[in-house]
């Protein structure tokens, strides 16, 4: 019932934008009638074209994040466990995290080219950072009394990583990845919309380059419905996985 | 140190010394904790440290235990100096909500002590299972920390701590946040584990009448900075009772002697 009614107010404003739309009998190159975008999205799902370029979206944002996320998990534990590392790579760390990954696409471009190769690189580059700030956080925070435990019972460090740190900040992780899943879907389409001849963010801009607003319009609806998809399997996950609380360390029933 | 006088317990006459703290200092920075700890203590006794917060029991046990280092002095047990943790020594932890792996049942959590010593997989089973029995959690195995009550989770730690096969089991303040019921239980419970394995314990606690009700000795200590006071011998019979040992006239003496020793400190 909640969720009918969130759908309300979108439905009533699609239905005045259409109204207006054909009241006005406006014909334009940058906006169309809900209906005109429907029948664009049908067209562009029936031969094909959407599931395609999300397809390869999702391949370069999912990598990327794969990538990123994954040297970023390994080495904010080693940062985690040695507080010496940790103190050395502070400053490089604080230099390199502002920098925006749209700023290296040029970069980027230089040196790998077009293609799968660049995004994922630009992708990883920014999703490293939420993983890595959120796993260094996630590790401080582990109870004290745990790590005194694990130096009394002799933990060699393997049975300390995967015994006591990783069931201890799963939660948190979760967390961190599911966050760094939107960054890679907002990077992957920006990158394809600045420059990659790829996904869905290039056939957006080719549809706006050749006057298609319907079509433009219906792929950003795409995009906006392709996140919230994404969030809400990894929602569901999180909860399966780790109760309703999430952010706190589950129990798995 | 008082007259030793015979002893019904049997266990604490003139034993072997195990642990030997000699001229120990500890300071955090500037701040003296500890000041010139010497304390022997012998094979299977059961020693209680008492005195007010900020005498430095927990950091004289922890020392022991070996997650700290005194800043001077020596400390050995076994005649071996401590370096770090060891097999033989077993530390159990006085906030069990924090003790124990929420994501592990109680046998899971049994079960880390013994894979940390690298017990081979097939022989953990009946090892829990026996070890879970032995504090009365047969029943119990395969439910989470958080499904069982205080008094629970700290039988599941005895019973971790026990898979150690330790020598010495060093415990802080274990029953201080249980309540009296509980509590009474487990000090009756301990002592009969212990007496099984001829166990040494070092005991920290607040509780002026559970250190005598426990100890074979209660050493108390002096605040700012953590020195000893005094150690009080214990001769009451054993085993004990809650009853009848409580109302022992000697039980009644050592709880008026330690109570105007610790109040005489305050003043």
């Amino acid at each position: 019932m909640r969720t009918a009614k969130g759908f309300l107010l979108p439905l009533v404003l699609l239905l005045l934008w259409e109204i207006g739309m054909r009241a006005s009998g406006l014909q334009s190159d940058s906006l169309a009638a809900p209906s005109q975008i429907a029948a664009a999205f049908w067209t562009a799902l029936l031969d094909g074209t959407i599931l395609r370029r999300t397809g390869e979206t999702l391949r370069a944002a999912l990598t990327g994040l794969a990538v990123g996320g994954g040297s970023a998990l390994v080495l904010s534990i080693v940062l985690g466990l040695v507080p010496p590392a940790a103190r050395l790579m502070q400053f490089s760390i604080e230099v390199l995290r502002p920098v925006p990954a749209v700023a290296l696409i040029p970069v980027a471009i230089l040196t790998l080219g077009f293609g799968y190769g660049m995004e994922i690189s630009l992708v990883a580059f920014a999703t490293f950072w939420p993983v890595l700030i959120y796993g260094q956080a996630a590790i401080v925070n582990i109870e004290p009394q745990l790590i005194d435990l694990a130096r009394v019972l002799r933990l060699n460090t393997f049975g300390r990583v995967t015994k006591i740190v990783l069931p201890a900040t799963l939660p948190r992780y979760f967390v961190a990845f599911r966050l760094a899943t939107a960054v890679s879907l907002i990077v992957a389409v920006t990158v394809e919309i600045a420059a990659n001849p790829l996904g869905i963010g290039h056939e957006l801009m080719t549809a706006a380059q050749s006057l298609h607003p319907d079509l433009m319009f219906a792929l950003v609806l795409w995009i906006g419905l392709v996140g919230w998809g994404l969030n809400g399997l990894l929602l569901f996950a999180q909860r399966r996985l780790f109760g309703a609380a999430g952010a706190s360390v589950g129990v798995p029933q | 140190m008082t007259q030793i006088s015979p002893l019904p317990r049997g266990r604490a006459a003139q034993p072997s010394p195990l642990i030997t703290f000699e001229g120990v200092n500890h300071s955090f920075g500037a701040r003296p904790v500890l000041q010139d700890v010497n304390l022997t203590i012998g094979k299977s006794e059961f020693v209680c440290l008492v005195g007010p917060s900020g005498c430095g029991k927990t950091t004289l046990l922890r020392m022991l235990g070996g997650l700290l280092s005194p800043t001077s002095g020596n400390i050995t047990v076994g005649g071996k100096p401590v370096r770090g943790p060891a097999q033989e020594i077993s530390f159990m932890f006085q906030d069990y909500s924090k003790a124990l792996l929420p994501w592990r049942t109680a046998a899971g959590n049994v079960s880390l002590a013994l894979e940390a010593a690298g017990t081979p997989a097939r022989e953990r089973g009946p090892r829990i299972a026996e070890l879970l029995s032995k504090v009365g959690l047969a029943a119990h195995a395969d439910h989470y920390p958080a499904q069982l009550s205080g008094g629970m989770q700290q039988r599941v730690q005895i019973a971790r701590c026990l898979a150690q096969e330790p020598s010495v089991l060093l415990m802080d303040e274990p029953f201080g946040a249980l309540d009296a019921m509980t509590r009474q239980a487990l000090q009756d419970e301990i002592l009969r584990i212990i007496a099984a394995n001829r166990t040494t314990v070092v005991f920290v606690t607040h509780d002026l009448e559970e250190a005598i009700y426990l100890g074979d000795r209660v050493v108390a200590l002096y605040p700012n900075p953590g020195r000893i006071a005094q150690v009080f011998d214990v001769n009451l019979p054993s085993p004990r009772n809650q009853l009848t040992t409580r109302e022992h006239p000697e039980f009644l003496r050592l709880r008026r002697e330690l109570f105007d020793f610790i109040r005489e400190d305050r003043t």
